[in-house]
């Protein structure tokens, strides 16, 4: 069965969706991803979906869905290289995505979950002063 | 005895040249002849060419939707679509058509010896010219209808140009109501044109938007939403006094969306967020 492989870069986790989604693979990836944060303890989830040419209710439910489970697992999600007519179609699907972080690149990204995991580092070190 | 079917046949077979000539003549009088926009001798050449094909589908009857009748149905077609684009009006285009009418009856009447005979060929070439009038007009109006449709494409482009203003900067200064069709136009080539630039900040000026009500209020949250969703950051700007208050009369939630008064403080803020310092080069 194939799936979408997880790479792990340091302390976040790079997934990169290169072919059109059904469900079946939105769920393994789901199961998958969730599996590594927590196996690798990873701080942040970044995934690519720049070739991804298109979305169904289901999809961006479960984009919003993953985003969610992986900061309850303390891993922040970005949600990169979405294109246009994607965005519309969400928009027009009535799904905001409310919550998740988004980003117009790979590098934007990264740099998002960077800057992102030393604000929470400096407010951890000040909580724990 | 010749029958009315033969007469008619006669009437445009033989001697098309003089009813050409004729034809023209009554164009003339009508006052839709030529003139600076169709020349005399361009309006001869259509004119022959009409009579030529006329008189090679007359013979197969009167059905003029038939196939044998389908050069004389696509030269009027032709002709039809050319008028449109020059400007001629629906009523001059069918009177090209109907004034063949005048010198057929003249022929028919002098070939036709009794009233009977008279009144089958006259309904004969009546119905055959008036149903060829109604296809010309017809064309014409859908070529108009093709013209207005087209400039409404173009005007829908021209109103919607996505400026940058910066390095990852862009704008959209918006101008005119805001509909279901143009918003998806503009906010498609905004969105685009983010993806292109690798723009993180996207303005959307609405100084030249008339009015704001819930329709476009909800228009304007689409796109905003669309553009977070792809990764970038929206900020509305140009937002009159009277829009604000009528959007807070009606009740739409705008939170969550930055908005600026015009488009310098939209700009300014861009800046800010993208670390950039103006200052003046010189003290003054």
């Amino acid at each position: 069965m194939d799936r979408i492989p997880i790479l792990r870069m340091g302390e976040f986790l790079l997934v990169t969706i290169q072919v059109d989604m059904h469900d079946q693979l939105a769920l393994t990836l789901q199961d998958d991803l969730t599996s590594s944060i927590q196996r690798t303890g990873a701080k942040g989830v970044l995934i690519d979906i720049s070739a991804l040419e298109m979305v169904d209710s289901f999809i961006g439910r479960m984009i919003a869905n993953i985003s969610s489970m992986s900061r309850i697992l303390d891993a922040r999600t970005v949600v990169v290289g979405m294109r246009p007519a994607v965005a519309i179609t969400l928009v027009e699907l009535g799904l905001s995505l409310a919550g998740v972080d988004t980003a117009l690149d790979v590098e934007r990204g990264m740099r998002r979950l960077r800057d992102s995991l030393e604000d929470a580092g400096v407010a951890r070190a000040d909580h724990e002063e | 005895m010749s029958t009315a079917a033969e007469i008619v046949v006669n009437t445009i077979q033989n001697d098309s040249r003089g009813l050409l000539q004729e034809w023209l003549a009554e164009l003339k009088a009508q006052g839709t002849g030529a003139d600076h926009r169709v020349s005399e001798s361009e309006l001869q050449e259509q004119g022959a060419e009409l009579v030529r094909l006329l008189a090679a589908a007359i013979g197969s009857g009167r059905d003029v939707s038939g196939e044998s009748w389908r050069p004389v149905r696509e030269f009027l077609e032709t002709i039809s679509r050319s008028r449109a684009l020059q400007g001629f009006g629906a009523n001059e285009t069918a009177t090209l058509v109907l004034s063949l009418k005048r010198p057929l009856f003249a022929r028919i009447r002098a070939q036709a010896n009794d009233p009977a005979t008279l009144g089958d060929a006259t309904w004969t070439v009546t119905e055959v010219i008036d149903r060829l009038a109604l296809h010309t007009v017809a064309t014409f109006q859908k070529s108009r209808e093709e013209v207005i449709a087209r400039q409404q494409e173009e005007m829908l482009e021209l109103s919607t140009p996505v400026v940058k203003l910066w390095d990852g900067v862009v704008a959209l200064p918006m101008i005119g109501t805001l509909d279901s069709a143009r918003t998806q136009v503009v906010m498609e080539s905004l969105l685009q044109r983010i993806v292109e630039t690798g723009s993180e900040i996207a303005i959307i000026d609405i100084t030249g938007v008339p009015t704001v009500d819930t329709l476009v209020a909800q228009h304007l949250l689409k796109a905003v939403t669309a553009i977070r969703l792809m990764g970038a950051d929206c900020i509305i700007s140009g937002i009159r006094p009277q829009i604000a208050q009528t959007i807070v009369h009606l009740g739409v939630e705008l939170g969550g969306v930055t908005t600026k008064a015009t488009l310098a403080d939209a700009l300014a803020l861009a800046f800010k967020r993208s670390g950039l310092i103006v200052t003046r080069a010189k003290a003054v």
